[in-house]
């Protein structure tokens, strides 16, 4: 056995050790660290399976925003904590509950081992018509180009989940403001991270948008940096999210999705056809569309994450 | 000159890992919350610092090195802000347990 | 070389998860809270030497993005442990 394949079993016991004591964790608290050091230990996995495309995304995702969400959810259930471990479900439910996981486990295991080796691949096609697009990332390429609709609706469903938020706050708070308070004396060293950080996430997120459309990076990875950055500074309560009534924020909320479906519809009209770019205009159209998607990534990230409203507008 | 490239590579890398170790150590042996704190530190610092300085002269070019110093700066950054918030929530629990 | 940064990445890697698989079932949130702190810097190291050892296009983009991300559990979980309103810290 050479010290790679080693390595790789490692990983993966590892991989494996962390998810069963996040699913056996009793205490809320303790099954989110070891959530977050999973998504860690997956982005590892990713790297090694050469999907560095995926490892960004978990990267950026798993250490940020999720970590966040989950720990907020924490929080709030803290109260009811108690009482739901203290339930315990009949042995029938139990038992039933075992073997509906057991199945789809196996299931699930079976397609894997069952795949035709070598498995059927659209690569050999993809990888062809890069130079017709102007992009060097395959990544880019079938999000952006080859099955562009899935993506536009993707993030027609992120906006969707916002409204769906949203619509929990009460009446009295519509319009309002959600997440931490403005603090009197924000914690030294918290916010001195929550200043020094953002210019340089800024940054990276620019690094890795632009990088995407040749090497691993995209819209994705740099609007979730970005999102993680707005989430610092409402953590360390240096400023306060704004009112959800702000004409500002509902366009950059649609901006992308906008974008998208202008450049889509144009399509029509030019080359003949919904979402189809015109010939040599493919790379600079690609970059409109994701510039417009990081901005409303990293606005609707943080809106997700800290919730309906909770607070009237003023 | 590559031998000595090498070595001071591999001298470097193996300083961190014993760094890391000793940070795993100390977290699991050390009696206190405040000392684990101490130990923690120490392998955030010095563990990566090293294991980046032995890396160095193995990186593609300035842009990759320069890629590695700054992922040792952020996570100096990290390390340092995390420490005084352990320390700050420990401190709110009361003394030392 | 190769072989020595994966082995050196395999021993980092396997360290600090022993170090959070031992913390994570207590005593208590800090030091969980610390174990995974850890575990995220020896990932990070190990993701450094991974990518050193099989030159993996992108890889050092990962772990800028997971330095960057460093401090953001440890962040909210001591968030989470202060009370909500009218926090001191002296």
């Amino acid at each position: 056995m050479s010290v790679i394949q080693a390595l790789d079993i490692g990983l993966a016991l590892l991989v494996l050790a962390v998810a069963g004591w996040t699913i056996a964790a009793r205490e809320a608290f303790a099954s989110v660290v070891g959530y977050v050091a999973y998504g860690l230990l997956l982005s590892l996995v990713w790297v090694r399976l050469f999907a560095v495309d995926v490892a960004l995304t978990e990267a950026a995702i798993g250490s940020g925003v999720t970590g966040v969400l989950l720990i907020s959810a924490v929080v709030r259930l803290r109260k009811t904590e108690a009482p739901a471990a203290a339930e315990r479900p009949g042995v029938v439910l139990r038992a039933l509950a075992a073997a509906l996981c057991t199945v789809v486990a196996a299931a699930l295991a079976a397609v894997v081992l069952l795949m035709p080796d070598p498995g059927a691949t659209l690569a050999p096609e993809a990888g062809q018509h890069l130079g017709e697009l102007g992009v060097g990332n395959p990544i880019t390429a079938v999000l952006i180009a080859y099955r562009s609709f899935d993506t536009m609706l993707e993030k027609v469903v992120l906006i969707l989940a916002v409204i769906g938020v949203w619509s929990l706050a009460s009446d009295g708070n519509w319009g309002g403001v959600a997440g931490p308070r403005r603090g009197a004396r924000p914690e030294g060293a918290l916010a001195f991270l929550a200043q020094l950080l953002p210019p340089l996430g800024i940054v990276v997120a620019i690094h890795i948008v632009w990088v995407g459309a040749n090497e691993p990076g995209g819209a994705f990875q740099g609007g979730a940096i970005l999102a993680a950055m707005a989430l610092i500074v409402l953590m360390a309560r240096l400023t306060e999210a704004p009112e959800i009534r702000r004409r500002w924020l509902r366009l950059a909320l649609i901006a992308g999705p906008a974008v998208f479906l202008v450049v889509g519809i144009a399509g029509f009209a030019i080359p003949g056809s919904f979402l189809a770019y015109p010939a040599g205009w493919a790379k600079p159209l690609i970059l409109l569309i994701e510039a417009f998607m990081t901005l409303s990534i990293a606005a609707t990230l943080p809106m997700l994450v800290i919730g309906p409203p909770d607070r009237p507008p003023s | 000159m590559n031998v000595a490239i090498d070595i001071f590579t591999i001298v470097a890398i193996s300083a961190g890992a014993v760094f890391f170790m000793a940070g795993t150590v100390g977290l699991l042996r050390f009696p206190d919350s405040f000392t684990r704190l101490h130990a923690l530190t120490k392998a955030d610092n010095l563990g990566l610092g090293l294991i980046v300085l032995g890396l160095l002269p193995q990186a593609s070019g300035l842009l990759g090195a320069l890629k590695l110093v700054a992922v040792w700066v952020l996570v100096q950054l990290a390390g340092a802000t995390v420490a005084q918030l352990i320390a700050h929530a420990l401190r709110r629990k009361g003394p030392p347990t | 070389m190769t072989e020595f940064l994966l082995a050196a990445a395999g021993f980092v890697l396997l360290t600090v998860a022993v170090g959070l698989l031992r913390v994570l079932g207590g005593p208590g949130n800090v030091d969980r809270t610390m174990a995974a702190q850890l575990l995220g810097t020896g990932g990070i190291a190990a993701l450094l030497l991974v990518a050193a050892a099989t030159g993996v296009r992108g890889a050092e983009d990962v772990a800028l993005g997971l330095a960057l991300l460093a401090a953001f559990a440890a962040v909210a979980l001591t968030n989470s442990a202060a009370p909500p309103e009218g926090r001191d810290p002296e």
